[in-house]
């Protein structure tokens, strides 16, 4: 398959004023992937599936990644005038990063038989901007695969022929692989109990008390 | 007993869709729901049919009745904390599902199994793809109405792999033996001497079991030209392993990756023609053929060495940030795990690809036609373990 | 009742006696029918269990039915999610009495090694009564055999008139129990209170 850099060379020749970037991969499986934008999802897809070179015609893997708000404490230091004397005051900077929801795909080709390709979408945020393009009408491996992560992380996809929810009932609101999704408090504590579970059994029990001894 | 008029076209359109018989003007549609307690569904699977007389008109398969949550739990604890629950996955191959797991990890971390620790690895995962196609097909007969003898012989040709399997790793079933690196422990005394015996003596019983079954006229009225999957859709629709295969597509990953050490072995890929029942049934007798001949070499060849790479680590594992995806052609198809660590002791994001849940798009496309006695045995064929498909 | 001593003596003279009670039980112990219902990775143990090598027919248990109404005896192979609890529930209430339930591996007794699942059900003791656990992930099919064995006691010592009747004579006795619904966050409700509560674990110094 040809580098990464050469593909978004012709991706964007194919298609002008496309954004698509290459995102780094550290760990030594050097699998870096493309980072593909929403709008232009489909006819990379596309691109992808139907290009003489790729021919991606399998979707092996499809799978959501939650990235929850991240804030990053900085300390800076700056020299200020307090009282007519210049002072150097230590100060705390928080940055505040928003969430998004990212969809991986993982593309291998059955007819040249070489792969992966991987290219991953990410949605606005967390709350309301979370719709991304389906992939179904490209590749139908993809049907149940976008159904499970619009069941366990909620992200909707435009164009789904039957977006319900797959493992967990109908009327089950929560979307339980993010990662703050709350689980219901109902398990009781063990014998062997420590740290959270410690906690968790001291509210139910006063005789967990005596646990710690 | 209910009759409803149910919408027969579907709210929308797929990709790709055989094309669907009509069902009989006026006539009454009759809604069923199979499962998720039901004989023939292999464990808690759920299929809604709506039937015209005893056509399949529509078909929807409903999941989650075994959602175990094993991806969250993974998230949650340690790396290598997560491999006993990957036993618990497709419970029928355990020991394929922890090579997949390591692989991956490898991947990540940039680990390498010594030989000997390939070539174990190559051995058991052998012998898990028989035990698993010899009990597919006994359970497959037994949906079938074969009720008994197959599988009893299955099974008895199962327990002498699970007997390896215990003395090798302690357990029958929930083996937990891979590690990132390596295996857990070296195979003990004798034990090569006793999987070969077990090999030489495989054939015997395929020989039997072939003509007990392969030629048998009731299983060739049932089989053949039933839940014909096509070429194109199946790839279309990411179908993996013998499923694949058996709809004529050369896509066999132990061939296309060479992952392990699989390209020392001379095996051959089975392919079926008409992508049916029979055909699927057949490239699974023939994938046991190739399994025993990649088994004769593995332990004529296997050599004496370390089992665990010396720079993999037990306790304390964390990767550096990065990701990766690992494949194996498991019994049912392509398992996959795709790990993203942030450099903490526990992965960031942990995903099975699951072979049987995939492999389960298709199942309306190839029942839409047939009768309902059909589709207990187009599920069946399709080989699919609960454990894997709701994780 | 008849005379230990009397009893023995007509037995030596080739007269077989009973109690009807004996004999009731006799004959219950020896056929009882389980469910065919595997949920998890147990459920391929059970299959085992009845299997040529562990020959789950010594103990007239073979007879493996597909519907509730013929059955005996519940094995909960296997975990059961939350998803899943309202069907065993049903799927209990549908047998006939007398009806026993065996909690077959980690999973159907607490949870298992899932117990931290959102969607697992922390054992099946609370929402039906269950007569024989079985621990193991999975139990072997020689546990099963084990429980049978058990089950089969417990069948054999049961009276059938007096105080110590077992739970499916007695009128007061429910011998169904309230199916969970599915709710917005978890199964509501999450226990059925009058089967199971919290243990209370005491420590001695």
């Amino acid at each position: 398959m040809e580098p990464l850099e050469q593909l978004i060379a012709r991706i964007n020749s194919t298609f002008p004023g496309s954004e698509v970037s290459l995102m780094p991969n550290d760990a030594p499986s050097s699998q870096t992937s493309l980072l593909v934008s929403r709008k232009d999802g489909r006819r990379v897809a596309e691109f992808f599936k139907s290009d003489s070179l790729l021919r991606m015609d399998f979707l092996s893997n499809l799978t959501g990644v939650d990235w929850p708000d991240t804030v990053t404490k900085q300390k800076i230091k700056t020299k200020r005038n307090v009282d007519g004397v210049e002072k150097e005051i230590e100060e705390t900077v928080e940055t505040r990063k928003p969430g998004f929801l990212e969809v991986v795909y993982h593309l291998y080709s059955m007819e040249l038989q070489h792969g992966p390709l991987i290219f991953r979408m990410r949605t606005e945020n967390r709350v309301d901007g979370v719709h991304l393009p389906s992939l179904t009408p490209v590749w139908r491996g993809a049907e149940l695969q976008e159904r499970e992560v619009f069941d366990l992380y909620g992200v909707r996809f435009e164009g789904h022929p039957d977006l319900r929810r797959l493992l967990m009932w109908e009327t089950f609101e929560d979307h339980p692989m993010r990662k703050d999704y709350v689980e219901p408090d109902d398990y009781e504590f063990e014998p062997t109990a420590h740290d959270e579970v410690l906690t968790k059994a001291k509210a139910y029990d006063s005789c967990a008390v005596a646990l710690r001894t | 007993m209910s009759t409803s008029h149910l919408q027969l076209e579907a709210q929308t359109e797929p990709a790709f869709r055989v094309e669907r018989r009509p069902a009989v003007e006026g006539g009454d549609l009759l809604e069923v729901s199979m499962g998720p307690q039901h004989p023939s569904t292999h464990g808690v699977f759920r299929m809604d049919v709506v039937l015209d007389g005893e056509r399949i008109v529509k078909l929807k398969p409903v999941f989650g009745y075994l959602h175990r949550n094993h991806e969250k739990i993974a998230e949650n604890s340690t790396y290598l904390g997560s491999m006993p629950y990957t036993d618990r996955l497709d419970y029928f191959c355990s020991l394929t599902n922890n090579w997949a797991y390591a692989l991956t990890i490898e991947k990540l971390a940039g680990l390498q199994a010594p030989e000997r620790a390939e070539y174990i690895r190559v051995i058991t995962a052998e012998l898990t793809r028989l035990q698993n196609h010899v009990c597919l097909i006994g359970f497959l007969l037994q949906d079938m109405g074969a009720s008994g003898t197959p599988l009893m012989y299955a099974f008895r040709e199962r327990e002498a792999i699970l007997d390896l399997f215990e003395s090798l790793t302690g357990a029958r079933m929930m083996c937990n033996y891979m590690r990132f690196g390596g295996c857990r422990v070296d195979l003990p005394a004798g034990w090569l001497e006793q999987a070969s015996r077990v090999v030489d003596r495989f054939p015997r019983f395929l020989e039997e079991f072939d003509r007990l079954i392969s030629g048998n006229e009731i299983l060739a009225a049932r089989t053949q030209g039933v839940g014909v999957l096509p070429r194109e859709l199946a790839i279309n629709a990411s179908i993996t392993g013998p499923v694949l295969r058996a709809s004529g597509v050369n896509y066999d990953i132990r061939k296309v990756d060479k992952y392990g050490i699989y390209d020392r072995f001379a095996f051959r890929v089975p392919l079926g023609d008409h992508g049916d029942v029979y055909d699927r049934y057949m490239i699974r007798v023939l994938e046991m053929h190739e399994s025993l001949a990649i088994l004769r070499q593995a332990i004529r060849d296997i050599p004496p060495g370390p089992i665990m790479d010396p720079k993999a680590k037990i306790r304390g594992f964390k990767p550096k940030a990065g990701e990766a995806y690992g494949r194996i052609e498991s019994p049912k198809g392509e398992l996959g795990f795709y790990v993203i660590s942030d450099g903490s002791p526990n992965p960031h994001r942990y995903r099975v690809r699951p072979p049987s849940l995939i492999n389960l798009t298709v199942l309306e496309d190839m029942c839409l036609g047939q009768t309902v006695a059909d589709s207990v045995i187009i599920l069946g064929s399709i080989d699919i373990v609960l454990g894997e498909v709701d994780r | 009742m008849m005379d230990e001593g009397l009893r023995r003596e007509l037995s030596r003279q080739g007269i077989f006696t009973t109690t009807l009670e004996g004999l009731y039980n006799w004959g219950r112990k020896n056929s009882i029918w389980p469910l065919q219902f595997g949920l998890a990775c147990c459920a391929i143990e059970m299959i085992a269990a009845s299997m040529a090598r562990f020959d789950l027919a010594r103990f007239g248990a073979e007879v493996f039915r597909p519907s509730p109404r013929q059955a005996d005896l519940m094995i909960v192979a296997g975990t059961v999610t939350k998803k899943m609890a309202p069907q065993v529930v049903r799927l209990y209430n549908q047998m006939p009495e007398p009806k026993y339930v065996i909690a077959m591996g980690a999973c159907a007794i607490s949870g298992g090694p899932f117990k931290q699942g959102y969607n697992v059900l922390k054992g099946i003791d609370r929402y039906i009564p269950v007569d024989v656990h079985i621990p193991g992930c999975p139990p072997r099919p020689e546990a099963l055999l084990h429980a049978f064995m058990t089950l089969q006691k417990r069948i054999d010592q049961q009276r059938l008139t007096g105080p110590s009747s077992p739970r499916h004579l007695k009128e007061s006795e429910p011998s169904e129990f309230p199916i969970p619904a599915f709710g917005a966050h978890d199964l509501t409700p999450g226990k059925n209170p009058a089967l199971w509560s919290p243990p209370k674990i005491i420590r001695g110094s």
